[in-house]
C-alpha cells in the first residue's frame, strides 16, 4: 500500500488542480490575516486569548479565517477525491492495477490515505503561515492552551475534509461518469452550505409556526428546531466545533435566555469543557467520515472491474 | 506430451442477474503454448480472463491457474500472472518506464532488478527510444507495445492478453503477434483473446472458440480444420455446356470428391483436395466443353463463421 501512497501523492503533488488549491487557500490567509491587522485590535479587549484571534477575526468585508475555512475545505476534499476511483477506471489503469500482486483494498485505501495527507498537509501549511505571520504582526506568542485548542482544531478540520473526501471518492465509486462524480459532491456542499441555511427556518416555522405565538416556549423550541435542522448539516457540525475551541468564552450551543446571561460570569471556559461541549459535534463528524469511508470501500470491494 | 497444464476450468460458470455469460466451460491450457480464445463480441472471453484472474468470482465451477485458485488464492496467482487488459490505460502523466517502475514496485520487484528488467523488456518491445517520454504522447500502437512490456516485466508464466490487436493497423498487429510468439520460448505461456481468427492463426498452437459463453471446439488449428471440414475443404466451379447425369456420374467417380451439384452449365464440385486436373481430365474426355474452372478453398474464417453460426 506505501507504494500507491506514494504514488498518490507524487500524482497529487504534481498536479495543476493542487498547485491552484493551494493558490486559493494562500490567497485565503492572505486576505485573513489583512483582516486581522485591521481589527484586531477591538477585539481582544476582555478576553485574553490574543493568539487564537488571529484565527477568527474577522473584517467589516473580509471573513475570518475560520469562515473560509468551513467552506473550502470541502472544496479541497471534492477536488482531491472526485474522480479517485472513476478517472483510473476510465483510462484502463485500474483492471492493470489490479492485476498486480497487491488486494483490491489496497487501491482504496492507499488513495484515501494520500487524500488526507494532502489535505492534512494543505491546511497545516495554512495555519502556520498565518501563526508565523499573525505572530510577527501581534507580537504575542500563543500560551500552552492556545497550542493545545488549535491543535485539536486541526485535527477536527482534517476529520471535516475527510469527511468531504470520503464522500467525493463515494461518488467516484458509484457513478462512471467523472462529470457526475465532481457534481453530485458539490450539489450536496451547496445543499450543506447554502440551502439548508434558507430550508432550516422554512421547515421549522411549518412546524411550529411562531407568527402569532407569545408564549416564550413556543419560540424557543422554534429556535431549536431550527438548529436542529442545521446540525444535520456537517458545516454546521464543524462550525460549532471551531467556534467552540477558538472562542473560549463561548459557553453554550444552545439557546440561552436573558435571565441566564444575568448569572454568567464572562470568563473563558476551560479545555475540558470546551470540548464536552462539542463532543457530540466531534463523534458526528467522525461517524460521518466514518460512513463516507465505508460505504465506498464496500461498493468498490464488490465492484465488477471490467474495462468497460 | 506430458507437459504440464497452466490452465484448467472445470464447468466455470458466470451469471450477472440473470444472464449466463460464461456457461459450464470447460478449458485446459498447456504449459509453453501460444493459445488463441476466439469468439465473437460478447461471447464471454473477458468473463473467462477476468476469472482466471481471479478478478470476478464465478458462480459456479472451479478454475486452476499454475496449480492454484483464483478466488482463494489471488495474490499467488497474480504473482505469476501478467495481464494486459482489453483496453490499456497507462498514467498518461509519467513517462513509460515510470510507469512501469509503478508496476515493479507493486510486484515488490527490488530496484537494481527493476531497472535492469524494464530496460530489457521496453528493448524486447522496441519502445526503448521514448522510455522516458510521457504516455499521453504515444500512438495506440506504442501503448499497446508498452502493454505488454508491462505484462513481461514480473516475468509471468503465463500472460493474458485480452484483444491486444483490437484497433491497430495491420503493420502494428503484425509486430504484437511476433513478440506473443516469441512469449514461450522465454518461459511465458499466451493466453490471447480475439475476434478475429485470421489474425491470431499465424501464431496461435491452439484455439478455442466461444460462443455464447460455451466453448464450441478447442484443438490446434489443424485439428480443428480437419474436423471442421470433414465435409470437404475445396469447392470447384466448373462451367460446361449442357452437363449430363453421366458427367455427373464420372466425376463422382474421381476419388476424393465429396459432392457434385448442378445449376444450369455450372457444376459444383466439393473435394478434399485441388482436383483441377482431374477433374478437367474427365469432362474434356466425356467430350465436354470446358469454359472455366474456379477453385475456392475454404480458409480458417469460414469455420469460424461456421461454428459461430452453430454456437
Amino acid at each position: 500500500m506505501a507504494t500507491i501512497v506514494r504514488k498518490e501523492l507524487a500524482d497529487y503533488f504534481t498536479s495543476v488542480r493542487v498547485f491552484i488549491l493551494m493558490l486559493i487557500v494562500f490567497l485565503t490567509s492572505g486576505g485573513a490575516l489583512y483582516a486581522v491587522q485591521q481589527n484586531i485590535r477591538g477585539q481582544v479587549s476582555e478576553s485574553g486569548f490574543v493568539f487564537l484571534r488571529l484565527f477568527t477575526t474577522s473584517g467589516e468585508a473580509m471573513p475570518s479565517l475560520v469562515t473560509f475555512i468551513v467552506l473550502l475545505i470541502p472544496i479541497i476534499g471534492i477536488a482531491l477525491g472526485f474522480d479517485a476511483i472513476n478517472s483510473e477506471r476510465q483510462s484502463g489503469t485500474l483492471s492493470r492495477v489490479l492485476a498486480q500482486p497487491i488486494f483490491r483494498d489496497n487501491v482504496i485505501n492507499g488513495k484515501f490515505l494520500a487524500g488526507i495527507i494532502t489535505l492534512s498537509v494543505m491546511v497545516v501549511a495554512t495555519m502556520m503561515v498565518v501563526a508565523g505571520y499573525g505572530l510577527v504582526m501581534i507580537g504575542v506568542p500563543p500560551t500552552a492552551e492556545e497550542i493545545v485548542r488549535l491543535s485539536i482544531y486541526l485535527v477536527f478540520t482534517i476529520i471535516y475534509g475527510a469527511f468531504w473526501l470520503g464522500l467525493a471518492v463515494l461518488f467516484s465509486v458509484l457513478f462512471r461518469k467523472i462529470a457526475t462524480s465532481l457534481l453530485t459532491p458539490v450539489a450536496i456542499w451547496l445543499f450543506f452550505g447554502i440551502f439548508i441555511l434558507i430550508a432550516a427556518p422554512a421547515i421549522a416555522n411549518a412546524l411550529v409556526p411562531v407568527a402569532n405565538a407569545t408564549s416564550p416556549e413556543v419560540i424557543i423550541r422554534n429556535a431549536e428546531l431550527q438548529q436542529m435542522i442545521m446540525r444535520f448539516s456537517p458545516n454546521t457540525l464543524f462550525s460549532e466545533a471551531t467556534t467552540v475551541l477558538l472562542l473560549p468564552q463561548v459557553r453554550s450551543l444552545g439557546i440561552v435566555t436573558m435571565s441566564q446571561v444575568q448569572f454568567m460570569i464572562p470568563n473563558p471556559i476551560s479545555l475540558g469543557q470546551s470540548i464536552l461541549l462539542i463532543w457530540p459535534q466531534l463523534t458526528s463528524l467522525i461517524g460521518l467520515s466514518a460512513i463516507c469511508f465505508a460505504a465506498s470501500y464496500i461498493l468498490f470491494m464488490r465492484q465488477e472491474i471490467r474495462a468497460t | 506430451m506430458g507437459r504440464e497444464i497452466v490452465v484448467e476450468t472445470c464447468n466455470l460458470t458466470k451469471r450477472y442477474d440473470s444472464a449466463t455469460v460464461v456457461d459450464s466451460l470447460n478449458l485446459s491450457i498447456e504449459e509453453g503454448e501460444v493459445f488463441g480464445l476466439l469468439g465473437p463480441n460478447g461471447a464471454g472471453k473477458t468473463t473467462t480472463i477476468l476469472m482466471l484472474l481471479g478478478l470476478t468470482e464465478p458462480v459456479a465451477g472451479t478454475v486452476r491457474v499454475c496449480g492454484l485458485d483464483p478466488t482463494r488464492q489471488p495474490l499467488e496467482v497474480k504473482r505469476q500472472v501478467g495481464y494486459m487488459p482489453e483496453k490499456v490505460g497507462f498514467y498518461e502523466s509519467l513517462t513509460a518506464r515510470e510507469n512501469l517502475d509503478f508496476i515493479a514496485e507493486l510486484n515488490a520487484i527490488g530496484y537494481v532488478e527493476a531497472r535492469r528488467r524494464i530496460d530489457e523488456v521496453l528493448e524486447g518491445v522496441g519502445i526503448a527510444q521514448v522510455a522516458d517520454v510521457k504516455v499521453g504522447n504515444f500512438s495506440r500502437g506504442m501503448k499497446q507495445r508498452l502493454g505488454i512490456a508491462d505484462v513481461l516485466v514480473k516475468k509471468p508464466r503465463l500472460a493474458i492478453f485480452d484483444e491486444p490487436t483490437a484497433g491497430l493497423d495491420p503493420e502494428g498487429i503484425n509486430q504484437i503477434l511476433d513478440l506473443m510468439a516469441k512469449l514461450p520460448g522465454m518461459g511465458t505461456t499466451v493466453v490471447m483473446s480475439s475476434h478475429r481468427l485470421y489474425e491470431v492463426q499465424r501464431v496461435c498452437s491452439s484455439i478455442g472458440i466461444l460462443s455464447k459463453g460455451k466453448l464450441v471446439v478447442q484443438g490446434s488449428i489443424d485439428e480443428l480444420g480437419r474436423q471442421a471440414l470433414a465435409g470437404g475443404r475445396y469447392r470447384i466451379e466448373i462451367e460446361t455446356r449442357r452437363p449430363t447425369p453421366a458427367l455427373v456420374d464420372t466425376i463422382k467417380a474421381i476419388p476424393d470428391v465429396k459432392e457434385v451439384k448442378t445449376s444450369g452449365d455450372l457444376l459444383m464440385v466439393i473435394t478434399d483436395s485441388d482436383l483441377r486436373a482431374e477433374i478437367s481430365k474427365v469432362v474434356v474426355q466425356s467430350d465436354f466443353l470446358l469454359i472455366q474452372m474456379k477453385i475456392q478453398e475454404f480458409n480458417l474464417d469460414d469455420i469460424y463463421m461456421k461454428y459461430f453460426h452453430e454456437g
